[in-house]
């Protein structure tokens, strides 16, 4: 303990605390502060922070002097320069826990941001009057041109550290805008230019803390339009990360200071100090709210007022502060007592009082979570409107300013700093947004992915049917889509000083070995594709979102025609087409089913199956009038997706099938493209507020989602499987009718016999692979399983003799063995591959490569 | 209207004061920015309000110039269709619409008051009055608010779709396949503003001080 006490608090110095750990709880502060709203509230934030320390301040500083002066106390050798010096100290509010409280809660808006504004500016402020009262108070005499100075000095020092984050904060903009090629410097430079602000700040004397903050606001909105999605998550983590690293390493400090130093514990002082602090907060609050309330139009209530009084907690930088007066000062070890106690006592009760008081007081809340794009139209058109009203009746306030400034950004800020320069419309950014959300919950909520059960899939049902997927296997999963399918290119990559594997280009890689694979399984089961118009599945939807759409030039048909009627016809689903658009945010995340989306989907289309496909997708609330049009063509084609359970396959004409085929198809891609959006909407949410409950919320309920859709897959895939086998057994069972019509020639019969078995033996090759990977692997996951009889013999020459000198009737019969056969291989293929999935998902890319190999 | 408007009185005034509850001093205040709009005659014109240079960048401009010729949005006796011109009390009456809350009122009072403000924001989308913000009208302002994005004006017409869809779901829940969204009605439209407090948001200052000098 000793030695402890000897070293370990040394090592917050001065330095260290001014230069290495307070510019990144500002910065952080700064780079995170609402900027719309601290805008609106701006008079407000400044009127609290400034004058409101201020208050504090002298307010603490006078009156302790006043306790100090009592005999009895045994404190009367401060003076008044150092009352006001720990008057200063004290009165730097950190209310962290109280804007998490706000934050969760939803409190309004005003309230949110003038606390938050004033913790930020009052750091400024406390940090200036600090380096003030510090000078002063060992000063011996002290003048009254001091004074004067030394306030004159306060807005000089304010003003010259906000014009050297302005100048900064344009520079690091404007740096911005030229690193495309290195987007892994782009993080650099937002922290480079910011602490550069910070020092130089300080080399010239200057607000340091108003200078990194006012860099951080400024160039906040033009970096992260410049600079990729990926640096401006890395940015927004790095600076939480570092702002929690440095409060961590305070209150480190404060607890071992609690524990180790030496205390100098006056009861009249410091529980003075605490009344002290209560009361003038309390009372500047209300006074300072009185006087602001004549200047707002939303006036502060009594309960804001409260919460506002009561969110005074200290925190770090006040322990700092108190930490590190110099050695000289005659008291020292009591401030540093005081400033302890006082945030602990406002930290735990405080703290942890606050937030049932705000819930019992029901303070006014704010609805700021729930965003939909009409809100977001209807409030920018009522912000126009009331703009377009002051403009009428002649009379300013902010929205002018902001329509002011907004026009010089649009005209020269926005030209000069940043680099793809369209202006955006947080309308189209929202809606953007909002329709990814939209795709999926349309996509999610049609009940038709997976409505009609499958023969197979209520065979299979187990009685104790999990209905969700363990986080476990949810990660598993992901980890299986994610990463181990492509580690062969990963391996090849080369590594280069400053820049990222590039993981775009191995997922596409993975995309486009998912289709080969498609494409030979498709082959694999004798599925011919019929000469009918190809499309891509993102034909334009309805008139007038065509042109938004440039999907028309990947058809591949020269049909115009066709195409035409289709594209005028269909509605498509919203998922789909949408991740068209030129969304900034969304469509970096969403990369992947992106690709997806171009190098998969090719799909036959008909104009009687899509409509299906746009009823189901749009979760019936389709509005427009062709949506009625389209209404019995739906209906119509709804049965024999309906029927698919039962499967009557004397019922269903080839070319249904087809469509049926090509639905599931279609619907497995929707589900994989639906998953991976799943994915990046997740990553987005999680990667862009950590802290928020809400968002968390958010992010758990789309796992869920997504757990349920990757069930769906599950299924979907069983369910093509069985379409697929089905269409196979169809197209024999036709061959049969016509035998019985018009005798075919054993010639007729062989080739299909001859396609059967070389796709029964591919079938064979792949289990061969799968299962010696699964020996190689982990015997076990085999136990259990045994392969079809059929697996084993394999003499493929002497059968093709054999098969020539064959009746039409043993031809038959052997067909229909090879049939089974081929269902049996094909179902055990299943459950090896289900195996593996379930055991060591790992290996599932060699798989992969066997699948290819055997295709 | 009447005869104050070429200099009213103070009972006139007062009487504006007491029906669209600014106070007299803002009232005078307005009076005289009439005046300078309309150029001194009695009664305002459309072109009057266009000319307005300050008003010209904005988007929505005809839309908040139609909302002062927009019988419903003064007149309760019979609101329907559109004047010409319009006096000094209808000024106000608009006007009105955008006065700030005060710090007291009741729950009643407040809920009054934001049913009037949101029927006036709706109002400026429902432009052939039948109560029912339809796709056209909807697509109308939607482009008009983006109108000044040339590279986005394709989009506009999605967004407005998809923030009817949206609407569609939020106000209906789950339809029927061949049932049609007609459009967005006022309860509806009070149905997507819930949560969100537009009696603070809505409102214009109106100082106290003449600064009808410094306006062009």
């Amino acid at each position: 303990m000793y030695s402890v006490h000897e070293e370990s608090p040394a090592v917050l110095t001065t330095d260290v605390f001014f230069l290495y750990l307070l510019p990144p709880i500002v910065l952080d502060a700064g780079y995170f502060m609402p900027t719309r709203l601290f805008f609106e509230n701006c008079g407000t934030v400044l009127w609290f922070s400034v004058v409101g320390t201020l208050w504090n301040s002298i307010g603490i500083g006078i009156s302790l002097f006043g306790i100090c002066q009592i005999e009895a106390f045994g404190i009367q050798d401060i003076n008044l320069q150092e009352n006001l010096l720990f008057g200063t100290i004290i009165s730097t509010v950190d209310p962290v826990a109280v804007l998490a409280v706000f934050e969760e809660i939803n409190i309004n808006e005003q309230l949110y941001i003038v606390v938050f504004g004033e913790s930020l500016y009052n750091d400024a402020i406390t940090v200036a009057l600090y380096s003030l009262f510090k000078y002063i108070s060992q000063m011996d005499q002290v003048d009254s041109i001091d004074i004067f100075l030394g306030t004159a000095d306060f807005f000089v020092v304010g003003f010259g550290g906000i014009m050297f984050g302005l100048l900064f904060g344009f520079v690091a903009a404007f740096t911005t805008r030229f690193t495309a090629n290195t987007r892994e410097l782009e993080p650099v430079f937002v922290f480079m230019y910011s602490y550069l602000a910070y020092l130089l700040a300080e080399l010239f004397s200057l607000s340091s803390i108003m200078a990194i903050v006012t860099c951080a606001l400024t160039m906040k909105y033009y970096v992260e339009e410049n600079v990729s999605q990926r640096s401006c998550t890395t940015i927004r983590h790095f600076l939480k990360m570092w702002s929690s690293v440095s409060e961590t390493l305070i209150f480190f400090f404060l607890g071992v200071t609690t524990v180790t130093s030496k205390h100098e514990w006056n009861w009249a002082y410091i529980g003075f100090t605490l009344i002290f602090c209560i009361v003038w907060r309390g009372l500047g609050v209300l006074v300072l709210a009185q006087i602001i309330n004549n200047f707002r139009t939303i006036p502060f209530t009594f309960k804001d007022q409260f919460s506002m009084a009561y969110g005074g907690l200290r925190g770090a930088i006040c322990f700092s502060l108190a930490f590190l007066l110099p050695d000289t000062f005659p008291r020292r070890n009591l401030f540093t007592t005081a400033a302890v106690a006082v945030i602990i006592f406002t930290v735990f009760i405080q703290g942890i009082t606050i937030r049932p008081l705000i819930d019992y007081l029901n303070v006014r809340r704010t609805n700021r979570k729930l965003m939909t794009i009409n809100v977001e139209i209807h409030s920018r058109a009522m912000e126009h409107t009331i703009a377009g009203i002051e403009d009428l009746c002649g009379q300013w306030s902010h929205y002018y300013w902001k329509d002011k400034f907004k026009k010089i950004n649009d005209r020269f800020l926005r030209k000069v700093l940043i680099k793809d320069n369209r202006p955006q419309s947080s309308i189209v950014s929202l809606y953007k947004k909002l329709e990814l959300q939209n795709a999926l919950v349309l996509l999610d909520s049609n009940g038709g992915i997976s409505g009609a059960p499958s023969l197979t899939s209520l065979q299979e049902q187990k009685p104790t049917k999990r209905e969700t997927f363990l986080p476990e296997e949810v990660w598993s999963m992901q980890e299986l889509l994610s990463k181990n399918m492509y580690k062969i290119r990963e391996r090849t990559l080369t590594y280069t000083r400053h820049s990222l594997p590039n993981e775009t280009r191995t997922k596409e890689i993975l995309l486009r070995r998912h289709s080969t694979i498609r494409k030979s399984m498709r082959k694999a089961g004798t599925w011919q594709t019929p000469a009918a118009a190809k499309y891509y599945s993102l034909p334009p939807t309805v008139q007038n979102l065509q042109p938004r759409l440039r999907l028309r030039k990947y058809s591949l048909t020269g049909d115009d025609d066709g195409d035409d009627d289709i594209a005028s016809e269909i509605n498509f689903p919203p998922a789909r087409p949408r991740l068209q658009l030129r969304a900034k945010e969304p469509r970096r995340a969403l990369q992947p089913p992106r690709n997806k989306l171009e190098t998969v989907n090719e799909v036959r289309t008909d104009s009687r199956r899509t409509p299906m496909v746009d009823y189901e997708n749009r979760g019936g609330s389709a509005m427009s009038e062709n949506s009625k049009g389209r209404g019995t063509g739906t209906k119509r084609a709804l049965t024999p997706m309906r029927q698919f359970g039962l499967f009557n396959e004397q019922g269903l004409k080839n070319k249904e099938k087809e469509d049926q085929m090509e639905m599931e198809e279609f619907r497995q891609e929707a589900l994989l493209a639906a998953i991976s959006e799943k994915d990046a909407n997740i990553a987005l949410l999680e990667l862009s507020s950590s802290k928020k409950k809400k968002t968390q919320d958010e992010v758990t309920s789309l796992k869920r989602e997504k757990d349920r859709l990757v069930q769906q897959l599950k299924q979907q895939t069983q369910n093509r499987m069985k379409l697929m086998a089905d269409n196979y057994e169809d197209d024999h069972l036709k061959s049969h009718s016509d035998q019985t019509n018009h005798k075919p020639s054993p010639d007729q019969i062989i080739p299909p016999l001859l396609d059967l078995n070389q796709n029964r033996s591919k079938l064979k090759l792949y289990i061969g692979h799968l299962t010696a990977l699964c020996q190689d692997r982990d015997p076990k996951i085999l136990q259990g399983i045994a392969p079809p009889t059929s697996y084993h013999h394999d003499d493929r020459a002497a059968w093709e003799e054999e098969l020539q000198k064959m009746s039409l009737e043993q031809l038959e019969a052997e067909l229909e063995k090879c049939e089974k056969e081929s269902a049996e291989l094909q179902e055990y293929a299943n459950t090896v591959l289900q195996q593996i999935a379930d055991h060591c998902p790992d290996i599932l890319e060699q798989v992969v490569n066997a699948l290819e190999e055997s295709s | 209207m009447g005869a104050f408007h070429s200099r009213p009185d103070e009972n006139d005034i007062r009487h504006l004061a007491d029906k669209t509850g600014f106070s007299v001093e803002q009232v005078e205040i307005l009076h005289r920015r009439f005046k300078q709009l309309s150029r001194d005659e009695d009664t305002l014109q459309r072109e009057h309000l266009y000319g307005i240079p300050d008003l010209e960048c904005n988007p929505i401009r005809t839309q908040i110039v139609a909302a002062f010729f927009d019988k419903r949005n003064f007149d309760k006796d019979s609101p329907q269709g559109t004047v010409q011109e319009i006096g000094f009390e209808q000024f106000l009456t608009v006007m009105s619409h955008f006065r700030p809350l005060k710090l007291r009122m009741t729950e009643e009072q407040r809920e009054q008051l934001r049913l009037e403000k949101l029927q006036f924001l709706f109002n400026m989308y429902d432009l052939d009055n039948d109560g029912k913000i339809s796709l056209e009208e909807y697509r109308h302002v939607v482009y008009e608010l983006l109108s000044q994005n040339p590279q986005i004006g394709n989009e506009s017409a999605a967004i407005a779709d998809a923030a009817m869809l949206e609407a569609a779901t939020i106000c209906m829940g789950q339809m029927e396949p061949d049932q049609v969204y007609e459009g967005i009605t006022f309860q509806d439209f009070l149905k997507m503003w819930t949560g969100i407090d537009i009696e603070t948001k809505m409102h214009v200052r109106f100082l106290k001080m003449d600064n009808t000098t410094l306006c062009k």
